[in-house]
This record gives structure tokens, C-alpha cells and sequence, in this order.
């Protein structure tokens, strides 16, 4: 019976889904409107679930002063440390519950979160984004190599469009003429991407479209229940 | 997979150059032009071509991490439509989104031609909202319904341009800036698929390859902005010398510094295989 | 009779000409939608200089709705409520001296029973879920499909095998996509077969997620997998836990989990943007074992040099009725290949089609069935 009520109900929202997506008449409009609403519901209180989960993991872990708690202290102060500035003085135009904190703002030139928010939480993401630019070097140092035809094949196409891309790559075929055009690397590149990409691209987006029919009609007959926990 | 000393002291040194190539242009400018690839062109065209007056929305569908390529595409995008009398609407699917947006909107003023724009009327920061794809599908009923306030708590009705948008069928175009999900995929499948707004798009360079197949004849997609060479494509277009175009130079010797690497591995494989078979033959001899 | 019938031919024809020139505004309800906009439809004399419609508001007054561009004769005024009377009225000025007109027309709107532009994604579905559905019985009745090896999926055992000998834990990460996603519900069915042979060897699993919906289904997955193996006391619900929706937060997180507790071996399994190669590099740092796959073809390239096993878009997909071997799974497999055979033989037909003139098919797919 427990497992059973799920199922039953992903069946028939699944079944509700399909069939307003082709009758346009009452109730299903309505009822599918209705469900959009209740999933921003639930999907806006969930967000206390995981608040939940973060302090109650980073709590065991400096309670049992397992290995490298510090950091899971770093993490709980930092997060109670923006939770408290974002309550007291607010964030942009809204206030907080001191008001709009004219006084901070004129020592800090902004809103405690929002100084935070820009000084520290950005460029630490930009730190971490800008990681991929040198993984993306030592990947292309190992992945490049020429040992068949086809991996032949895959690094001159690199090549071209690695080139096309830069400012370096249009001066350096700016002098083809205007009816060699397609000999110029960037618009080479173009062609690339557009048209042997595009297909590739589209290959493996219709076959994983079918895959994703043949999964959603698995789970919607019940035949596929292993993400609600177990097979039977 | 692992990987041997040897490589990971290889890496580190991968990793030094790439920080030279990256850090010397930024500092010794070197003012490399760069030709305007044709969706990059679409995505203009949609803008420039809308009627002065019409609406138009940018979900702003990512955070500070990738805030290096996608905000100039954003702010150009901003000027791009009020050069054209256009006004703009920001929305996000991601929560960090409206402080994006009201960053955009503030760096866009800083054009002594857009000091003026006045909020309300020329342009709205509506705010984040949990839900990523039914959110869109929402808004194709109602917009008012999923955004009774904006983001800094005005209600609807106190904001002059938004009085007579229904719902997505009242804007004239939409723009995803999308770092990865939910973002530019619920944006196609829902505003245009469904409701037939026109919809662009700008993404991360490495996401752009996946986006390509919507541009098509369906016109799923009218033009994408994938990375920080398309965003300085777009300043280029309104003609505009913005930070994606000074950052271009840094961008472009770093792909060369990769070529350059590529070779060298390659280097390194052949003169391991000669040494290979060369201790092959003498091993036989 | 024969001068009756000139007479009369010459009447009719005149009839006619009179009534093609008769101006005339009509309003009716757009057929097959949900009963939220009119067509209006107007024709009138060459002398009319300019036009404009106006709709009757909740009062009676009629307002301005739409000022026609020269040589535009028809206007959907949308975004009606269902079940509701419209009146309209067209206003049409002629030329200096000429005269103007006024007419009128109403129409109610109606909600309709189908989308008829869906048929073509209908027949499709039917189609393609018929098939689906057949090959699950024909497995229900007992017969054996072949399943191709996918040696991403055939790794686990390695995998779990590599982290128990060396007494490390699995990280799972199943991708940066909520639960909606397709990609991460398959992510999670791989999670319940893993957990369960992770929990048999007594191996740690570790499960980082990004959303709060994908963490309570995950720790379920999970802890299900615990109670099947008999090993409920060894499963520790701290190990599945949420880390922050920022994306690139949420890769600083797994990318400190994977320099400080070192797994044996990394699975990344759902949908993954601009993270994927970031996480993979540094999982190959550590020398963890590393299966990775998405349907997020974009991303393909970057865990195919990183990772040991990669899966490759529909693979995903596949993979829960591969590790189970589950008949009535296997049986929808092959439902995908009849989709995949359908949508070859429409790509050739529909190429001939267009060389040789003829589009119907096209229009047909593109949705203009009605």
C-alpha cells in the first residue's frame, strides 16, 4: 500500500499531463493549472528541507569533531553570517528588520549583504568557473592526439574552430577574398559548429528524446519504481 | 583513470602558462578584430527589428560564477533594446538572477545616453521564482498571478509599463541568459513552442554547442550568444567597445596558447613511439 | 427559355458581383483552442481610406483594440475568457467626400476538445507508446530481448570492488538538474541498484545534491536499497545531503569532497552544464575510477577525456533496465529502437519528399493539422 499510493498517483498526474497537453476543454485546462501551482508550492517549501539537511550534516560533523570539521564550521558561520545580515538591514531596495541601515550603508558604501554578496560571494564563483579555462588546457594537451584517422580528423576540426574563434584567426584569413569566403577560418568555424555539430547534436538529442518517452512511460505505468526507493 | 607524476607536474606548468596568457593581454592590450557570426546576428536582428514600445523580457538564468560572460551580453542586450525605444523586463528562474539584473540594468545607466531610463517605465526587475519550467508555463497564463511584486516588493499594478502585459503573448521577444538549468531549454520549449514568442539566447561557451540544433527553421531559437566572443560580437553590433570586447584579446591567446599545446602533446606522443620502436629494434637486434 | 436563362445567367452573374463587393465584418471563435480568442474578418470597398476596430467593454462602451495596417483583412483579438460574448465594431473612414461605414459583429467564444495543430504529436505518441507497450508484454509472456553491453554500466562492480579494497568511499553525484528532470530520475535509478551492491560490500556511498527535492528522493533511493541488502544499520543518512542550489558552490562542495575524502570512485550521472569538466579533472587528480554520463550532448566531450566509462545520452536512460535485467524493462528498450526506426524512415521519407516539391509531410509534422 505504501509503495502502491505512489504509483497510483504518479500514473494518473502522468496520465492528466499528457491528455491536457491535446484537449483544451475544462477540467483539464484548469487541473493542469492547478498542478502547475502546486508544484511552485512544494518546490518553494522544499527549500527549508534542504536548509534542514545542511545545518543538521554540518552540526554532526563539528559535534563528532570529525576530520576537517573547521570547514564545515567555515560553512555554518559564513551561512548564519548572510542570514543575519540579509534580516537586520535587507538587500537592494528592500529593507530588513532595522530598516534600510543608512548608517552601515554609509560606512560600507552598500547594504552588509550586498557588500558581501558582491566582494565575496562573486568572485569566489568566478574563482571556481575560471578553474574550467585551465582544465580545459591540460584536457585539450591530453585529448588531441593523433592515433587514427578519425582522432585525425577530430583535431584538425579542433584546430579550425579553436582558431576561427579568436581575433587571431580572422586576421589571420582576412586577406581570402569575399567569393573564397568560406576558406576564412571563423566563418569555417561556423560552418563547423552549424552543420557536422548540429547533426551530431541532434542524433543524440532525438535518440535520448525517445529514451526519455520510453522512461517517462516506465515510470507513469509504474514498471520503472526504482527512484522511489526499491523495485517491488 | 590516473594520472603519473610526470603529467601532474605537466599540468602545473600547463596551468602557469595559462594564467601568463591569460594575465599579459589583459594588461598589453593587443586590439585583434573579430568577424559576426550569423546567429549572433539573428539575436541582434530580433531586437533591432522590434517596433519602439514593445516588451521585451531577459530571464536572467545563472549566478556570479559565470557573471564574466553572460553580464555582457545582458547589458548589451539592455542598451541594445532602449537605443531602440524598446522596454525590459527581468525575470529569473535562478535564485542569485535578480541581483544579475538589477547589476545589468545598473551598469547599462552608467550610458550617459540611458542615465534616464526611469524603473517602472522603462524597465522592471521582477525577481526570482522557484519552478524553473511550470514557472514558464505560468507565466503563458498569467504573469501578474506569478508576480503579484517585483523584487523589491512593488506591487503590480503600481509599475506604468507593466498595465497591459497579460502574459508571455504580450511580449515581444524573450531573452534566457542561461548557465545551465533551469534556463534557455524551458524558454523554447513553453514561450515558443507553445506560445509563439520569439525566443534568443546566451549561454557559457561550453554550452553553446547543445543550443546550435534549436536554431533552425522552426525558428525554436532566433539566434544564440554562446560565450564571451559572441557577447563582444554583439557590442561590435551597437557598436560599443564593452568588457566583453577588451577581455577578447585575453581569450584569444589563450586558445592559441591550446594550439600550441595540443602540438606539443602531440610532439611528446611521437617522440615516445620513435623511442618505442627504436629500443623495439634493438631489443630484437 | 432560352433568352428566361441569359436573363436569368446574367442576374446571378451580377448577383454575384454584388455580393463579392458587399463590404462585410465578421467576427467568429478560433476553432480547436480553449475558448480564449475571436477571428475577425472584415472586407471592404477600395474607398475606404482608413479603419479601426473597437471592442464593447464590460459597460457596453466600445474602446480602440486594433488599428488595421493597409491590406490586413482578418485580427485574432486573444487572451478571451471562455463561455463569453464579444461585440466588436468596425469603423471605416472613407476618403475626403467619400463615404464611411460602420459594422458590427459578436461572436461567444468556445472551449474546444482538441488541439487539432497537436495531431501529428499525437499520432507519434500513440504510435511510439503502442510499441513501447507491445514489446513490454511480448517480455511478459517470456520473451528474451538482446541488450547490448554498455561497459560504463558493467564498471560498477569494478567500481564498488576498487572503493571497498581500498577502504574509500563512492561519491555519486546525480547531476545539477531538479527532480523534474528526466535525467535525474535515471540518476537515481542507477543510485538504487549501486547502493544496493555498495551496502552489500559495506562501502560508504556519498550522495551531494544540489536541490532539496533531489536530496528526500535520494535519501529514500537510497536508504530502500540499505533495508533490500539486509544492511539497514550500516546506511547513514548524513552521507546523502544537500549542499547549495549554486551551481558552481554546489562544484566547489563536491570538488572539496573529492580532494579531502579521496572516493575510490566517482559516479556523475544526470544532467551536467559548464561543472562537468571541472569535476571530472578533478576526480582524475585523485585517481578515482570515474563513470560519467548525460544526455547533455554538449558535455559528452569533456567526461569522455576524463573519465574511465562514459554514458552517452540515451545510454542513461537505459541503464536501470540494464542493471536489473528486469524482462518487462528490457522489453521497452526495444520500443525506444522501433521509435528510433520510425524517426529514420520519416527523416528519409520527409528529405525525398522536400527534393521532389512535396510538402505535406512537413507541414503535417510541423503541426499545421489544422
Amino acid at each position: 500500500m505504501k509503495r502502491n499510493i505512489p504509483l497510483i498517483l504518479a500514473f494518473l498526474a502522468g496520465l492528466l499531463m499528457i491528455v491536457s497537453e491535446f484537449i483544451p476543454h475544462r477540467p483539464f485546462s484548469n487541473m493542469v493549472e492547478t498542478l502547475e501551482n502546486w508544484f511552485m508550492i512544494i518546490a518553494g517549501f522544499s527549500i527549508v528541507l534542504g536548509l534542514a539537511s545542511l545545518l543538521q550534516m554540518n552540526y554532526q560533523k563539528i559535534s563528532t569533531k570529525a576530520e576537517n570539521w573547521g570547514y564545515h564550521l567555515a560553512c555554518v558561520i559564513a551561512f548564519a553570517l548572510i542570514v543575519i545580515m540579509g534580516a537586520l538591514w535587507g538587500m537592494e531596495d528592500q529593507p530588513g528588520l532595522l530598516g534600510q541601515g543608512e548608517k552601515i550603508v554609509s560606512w560600507l558604501g552598500k547594504k552588509p549583504f550586498d557588500y558581501t554578496y558582491d566582494n565575496a560571494l562573486v568572485p569566489l564563483s568566478a574563482t571556481m568557473f575560471s578553474l574550467l579555462a585551465f582544465f580545459i588546457a591540460s584536457a585539450a594537451y591530453r585529448a588531441f592526439i593523433i592515433r587514427t584517422f578519425e582522432s585525425n580528423l577530430l583535431m584538425i576540426s579542433a584546430v579550425i574552430v579553436i582558431l576561427g574563434r579568436t581575433g587571431f584567426g580572422t586576421m589571420l584569413t582576412s586577406w581570402i577574398p569575399e567569393s573564397y569566403r568560406i576558406w576564412q577560418l571563423p566563418v569555417l568555424a561556423d560552418f563547423i559548429m552549424q552543420y557536422p555539430n548540429t547533426a551530431a547534436q541532434r542524433a543524440i538529442l532525438i535518440s535520448a528524446s525517445l529514451g526519455i518517452i520510453g522512461s517517462s512511460l516506465r515510470i507513469i505505468l509504474g514498471i520503472e519504481r526504482s527512484y522511489l526507493g526499491g523495485d517491488k | 583513470m590516473s594520472l603519473n607524476t610526470s603529467t601532474i607536474l605537466e599540468r602545473r606548468i600547463v596551468y602557469l602558462l595559462l594564467f601568463l596568457a591569460v594575465l599579459l593581454p589583459l594588461l598589453f592590450p593587443i586590439g585583434w578584430g573579430s568577424d559576426v557570426s550569423p546567429v549572433v546576428k539573428m539575436s541582434y536582428d530580433l531586437i533591432d527589428q522590434t517596433p519602439a514600445g514593445g516588451i521585451g523580457l531577459i530571464s536572467f538564468d545563472y549566478e556570479a560564477s559565470t557573471i564574466t560572460e553572460m553580464q555582457p551580453m545582458a547589458v548589451a542586450q539592455i542598451e541594445h533594446a532602449w537605443s531602440r525605444g524598446q522596454k525590459v523586463i527581468a525575470t529569473a528562474l535562478w535564485p542569485q538572477g535578480p541581483q544579475m539584473a538589477a547589476q545589468s540594468f545598473e551598469e547599462a545607466k552608467r550610458n550617459p545616453l540611458f542615465k534616464d531610463k526611469e524603473y517602472g517605465v522603462d524597465y522592471v526587475n521582477l525577481g526570482y521564482k522557484v519552478g524553473g519550467m511550470v514557472t514558464v508555463q505560468a507565466l503563458g497564463s498569467s504573469f501578474k498571478d506569478v508576480y503579484p511584486k517585483d523584487s523589491s516588493g512593488r506591487a503590480w499594478d503600481t509599475l506604468p509599463m507593466l498595465k497591459d502585459l497579460k502574459n508571455l503573448k504580450g511580449l515581444s521577444w524573450i531573452c534566457s541568459l542561461s548557465a545551465g538549468e533551469p534556463g534557455l531549454k524551458d524558454w523554447i520549449m513553453i514561450a515558443h513552442d507553445v506560445h509563439n514568442v520569439p525566443v534568443t539566447g546566451g549561454t557559457t561557451a561550453v554550452s553553446a554547442p547543445g543550443f546550435l540544433p534549436y536554431v533552425n527553421n522552426h525558428g525554436q531559437l532566433t539566434g544564440l550568444l554562446g560565450g564571451l566572443k559572441a557577447a563582444s560580437e554583439y557590442e561590435a553590433l551597437i557598436g560599443k567597445k564593452g568588457p566583453a570586447t577588451t577581455k577578447m584579446d585575453a581569450q584569444s591567446v589563450a586558445h592559441i596558447l591550446i594550439l600550441l599545446l595540443i602540438a606539443v602533446g602531440n610532439i611528446k606522443v611521437w617522440v615516445r613511439k620513435r623511442n618505442n620502436a627504436k629500443n623495439t629494434e634493438v631489443t630484437n637486434a | 427559355m432560352k433568352r428566361f436563362l441569359t436573363i436569368l445567367l446574367i442576374l446571378a452573374s451580377f448577383a454575384c458581383l454584388i455580393a463579392e463587393e458587399a463590404p462585410y465584418f465578421r467576427a467568429k471563435d478560433r476553432p480547436y483552442d480553449k475558448g480564449d480568442a475571436i477571428i475577425l474578418e472584415w472586407k471592404l470597398p477600395a474607398s475606404i481610406d482608413s479603419l479601426q476596430i473597437q471592442k464593447a467593454d464590460s459597460l457596453g462602451v466600445y474602446q480602440t483594440l486594433f488599428i488595421p495596417l493597409e491590406g490586413e483583412t482578418s485580427f485574432v483579438d486573444q487572451d478571451l475568457t471562455y463561455d463569453t460574448s464579444y461585440k466588436y465594431r468596425l469603423l471605416a473612414f472613407g476618403a475626403e467626400g467619400a463615404d464611411s461605414l460602420q459594422l458590427t459583429a459578436s461572436a461567444i467564444t468556445k472551449q474546444n476538445w482538441f488541439y487539432m495543430d497537436k495531431l501529428a504529436f499525437l499520432l507519434m505518441l500513440i504510435i511510439l507508446s503502442a510499441a513501447i507497450i507491445y514489446y513490454i508484454l511480448a517480455a511478459k509472456r517470456g520473451k528474451q530481448f538482446f541488450i547490448r553491453r554498455i561497459s560504463g554500466l558493467d564498471s560498477m562492480e569494478e567500481a564498488i570492488g576498487r572503493a571497498t579494497e581500498k577502504g574509500k568511499p563512492i561519491l555519486f553525484v546525480p547531476g545539477v538538474a531538479e527532480l523534474g528532470d528526466i535525467q535525474t530520475l535515471s540518476s537515481l535509478s542507477i543510485l538504487s541498484q549501486l547502493a544496493y551492491r555498495a551496502a552489500e560490500y559495506n562501502t560508504e556511498i556519498i550522495v551531494p545534491c544540489r536541490f532539496s527535492m533531489v536530496l528526500s528522493a535520494a535519501r529514500e533511493v537510497v536508504k530502500e536499497a540499505y533495508l533490500k541488502a539486509g544492511r539497514s544499520d550500516a546506511f547513514k543518512e548524513e552521507n546523502i545531503f544537500y549542499l547549495t542550489d549554486d551551481q558552481f558552490g554546489f562544484v566547489a562542495g563536491i570538488d572539496g569532497i573529492i580532494v579531502r575524502e579521496e572516493p575510490a570512485a566517482n559516479f556523475f550521472l544526470g544532467s551536467f552544464y559548464a561543472e562537468s569538466l571541472i569535476l571530472a579533472e578533478t576526480g582524475l587528480s585523485t585517481g578515482a575510477i570515474q563513470t560519467a554520463g548525460t544526455a547533455n550532448a554538449h558535455q559528452l566531450p569533456f567526461f569522455v577525456v576524463s573519465c574511465d566509462y562514459t554514458l552517452i545520452g540515451e545510454e542513461l536512460f537505459a541503464a536501470s533496465a540494464y542493471l536489473s535485467r528486469d524482462a518487462q524493462q528490457v522489453g521497452s528498450l526495444k520500443g525506444h529502437d522501433f521509435g528510433k526506426l520510425l524517426v529514420i524512415v520519416l527523416i528519409i521519407v520527409g528529405v525525398i519528399l522536400e527534393i521532389a516539391g512535396i510538402s505535406w509531410l512537413k507541414t503535417f509534422l510541423m503541426g499545421a493539422g489544422s
